[in-house]
């Protein structure tokens, strides 16, 4: 394995990052500091991460809404992200949009969206743009495994498809779509077949193995800039409920734990020890240190003031 | 009687009717064994089984088609769209084909189907998990538009839209599913468009529904305090309207005051306003028909601008005071 320390230091720390900022989250939604919902992707830290790291800094992401760790991964201020999820004047959406809505258009983030599916055609008009306008770069579409059952995907990929457009469609397949278990919403075992019906590459990775997801989003980004559309399938699993309101009464204790014990972290950590990379302490420093950043952005969301009411019909032009 | 939930009162229609009728049957996204995502069917996959309760993939066009093409063949389904808002996924099977069957095929079939649909804000979803979308539903010939605001209203119209012959569109509050009721025993069905005046009044008509009703009611309070004597009017069926009850109240107290939790560019409200003008009551006015509802945005996260741009009750009593003067 070639991939510098530097990089394999960065993608840890943006995992780091990413559970930290879910944990945190969850522990201010139990003091009852947030109004609203969010969606947590603690078990599928690799796939924002490993994605983002194999594309360029130039390319832009559409993101889900259990996307905190796609837009971690590119690059996001945690700061802004953490007052927009506390709803913070100084949020990266001015508290309008919440954790569904992150967006921040300046790290190439063009916005996680509220409805199932509702991004990927917009994607395929940001690739589209891209190519209009003769700009070296590649859009990469995540939603999950619930979304390629929306109309929206498959009109997507074919569309990107026969206009051979610059993009990566990832497809996070955490097994469900809120209850809906995937084996129970498609009749196929393996979501990337869902490509050959468009004559696009489909590529299925563990979604666990952030070394694998980032030599796959590689291949897909390089193939993505020469060829066009490519259907990337990154398998992992949702740990936690669909939402806040979740019971969890469709799967087992089991079934969690037993993919509990796939942890992306702990089995990238892993291999850095085992191959020599770093060491304990040295991983246990980035831990520490993804700890005070995101102690940091809640210092800075909870003394941010609330948005005047003035600011409600700020952006409304009719 | 029973005091229960506004969500155990839907439940309850759905299940009488399911053991009434074996021809009923639910479907849409995680009403299984997750029960819904605001609980309400939550325990009718036990009874019924995932015949009759069907979770279906994330595809609300297909699930409104299926609903449609299963109501034109001799079923009675009710399906769910999770969240209002995704019914712009619906439309098409909603707007071009569920409304337009009967009509267009020159009355050889119908669509007896309800599609029931969580809307309003409060709860800190954004922009495109909050909104109140009569309005679009409003304008389309061929579909009814029901929006109960109490269980007993809840349970009864309902089952009155199950047992419709047409396409109804069932549109549930989601900030009333926790608040109980007085619900009576037995089966009570109230039918569509008819208006019920929650309270008789004198010198000014407040009409509205949904979620502005409980606001409605308590300015109505209020206003009683100022010797100022309002009747208070719940639509409850937008489509068909009670023009009847509309008209009347108007030409009894003068003063209009309509309130409603949608925006107000294109609202229902405006609908409202235009029945009473275009009416007698038009002679009877003492003053301009007033609307209170929602600010022309998309609804905001943070919950001080969410609360802020919807009516609250001091703005209902400070524009019925207004009028009433
Ligand atoms: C059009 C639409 N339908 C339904 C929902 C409600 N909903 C939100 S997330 C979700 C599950 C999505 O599943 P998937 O695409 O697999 O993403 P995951 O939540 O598993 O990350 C559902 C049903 C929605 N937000 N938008
Ligand atoms: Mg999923």
């Amino acid at each position: 394995m070639t991939i510098p320390r530097e990089k394999l230091e960065d993608m840890y720390r943006k995992m780091a990052l990413t559970r930290a900022f879910e944990e945190t989250a969850m522990r201010l939604f139990s003091l009852g500091k947030v109004h609203g919902t969010a969606h947590f992707c603690i078990g599928e830290e690799a796939t924002g991460t490993g994605v983002c790291a194999g594309i360029q800094p130039q390319d832009l992401i559409y993101a889900t809404h259990r996307g905190h760790g796609q837009s971690i991964s590119k690059g996001m201020n945690v700061d802004r992200m953490m007052a927009e999820f506390l709803g913070k004047a100084t949020g990266v959406c001015k508290g309008k949009g919440g954790c569904m809505h992150i967006a921040d258009v300046s790290a190439g983030n063009l916005g996680a969206n509220g409805i199932v599916g509702g991004g990927i055609p917009i994607a395929v008009g940001a690739a589209l743009g891209t190519v209009m306008q003769k700009i070296d770069r590649v859009v990469v579409c995540f939603f999950g495994d619930g979304a390629s059952n929306e109309g929206t995907f498959h009109e997507s990929i074919n569309l990107a498809s026969v206009w051979k457009l610059p993009i990566v469609f990832a497809c996070v397949n955490n097994c469900y779509g809120m209850s809906m278990k995937v084996t129970a919403s498609m009749n196929i075992t393996d979501i990337a077949l869902r490509a050959s019906s468009y004559g696009i590459p489909g590529m299925t990775v563990d979604g666990n193995d952030v070394l694998a997801v980032y030599a796959a989003a590689q291949e897909a980004r390089e193939h993505a800039s020469r060829n066009g559309p490519v259907l990337l399938v990154l398998n992992t699993y949702r740990i936690m409920g669909h939402s806040k309101s979740d019971s969890g009464a469709y799967r087992t204790k089991e079934e969690v734990e037993e993919w509990k014990r796939k942890d992306p972290l702990k089995r990238f950590v892993s291999t850095l020890l085992q191959q020599g990379l770093f060491t304990e302490a040295e991983i246990a420093g980035i831990d520490a240190e993804a700890a005070a950043v995101i102690e940091h952005a809640v210092a800075y969301a909870e003394s941010s003031p609330e948005p005047s009411l003035d600011t409600v019909e700020q952006d409304v032009y009719a | 009687m029973n005091e229960i939930t506004y969500a155990q009162a839907i439940k309850d229609a759905m299940s009488e009717e399911m053991r009434r009728d074996p021809k009923v049957f639910l479907l849409g996204e995680d009403i299984g064994a997750y029960g819904g995502a605001f609980g309400v069917t939550r325990g009718m996959l036990e009874e019924f089984g995932p015949d009759r309760i069907r979770d279906t993939p994330i595809s609300e066009a297909a699930i409104t088609g299926a609903a449609v093409g299963a109501a034109m063949t001799g079923m009675r389904p009710i399906m769910e769209i999770m969240f209002s808002d995704f019914i712009t996924i619906a439309m098409d099977q909603l707007v071009n084909q569920a409304a337009k069957a009967r009509y267009q095929f020159g009355g050889q079939v119908s669509v007896p189907m309800v599609l029931r649909a969580p809307e309003g804000s409060g709860t800190g979803a954004a922009a495109q998990h909050s909104q109140s979308i009569e309005a679009w539903i409003l304008n389309v010939p061929g579909l009814k538009v029901v929006a109960p605001s109490t269980p007993a209203d809840a349970k009864g119209l309902l089952k009155a839209s199950i047992r419709d012959d047409n396409p109804v569109v069932f549109l549930e509050q989601k900030l009333l599913y926790r608040k109980k009721g007085p619900v009576p025993d037995g089966d009570v069905v109230i039918p569509l468009g008819k208006a019920d005046v929650n309270r008789p009044g004198t010198d000014i008509s407040i009409i509205s529904y949904g979620r502005m009703m409980e606001r409605c009611l308590q300015a109505a309070e209020e206003l009683a305090k100022d010797g100022i004597s309002a009747e208070v009017m719940d639509l409850r069926s937008l489509r068909p309207l009670d023009t009847e009850a509309i008209v009347s109240s108007a030409i009894k107290t003068g003063r209009v005051l309509i309130v409603h939790e949608a925006c107000r560019f294109g609202g229902f409200g405006g609908e409202i306003a235009a029945t009473i003008c275009d009416s007698e009551a038009f002679f009877y006015l003492d003053a301009p028909v007033r609307r209170l509802a929602g600010k022309d945005v998309p609804i905001p996260y943070n919950k001080y601008l969410e609360a802020g741009i919807v009516p609250t009750t001091e703005a209902i009593l400070a524009a019925a005071r207004d009028l009433a003067k």
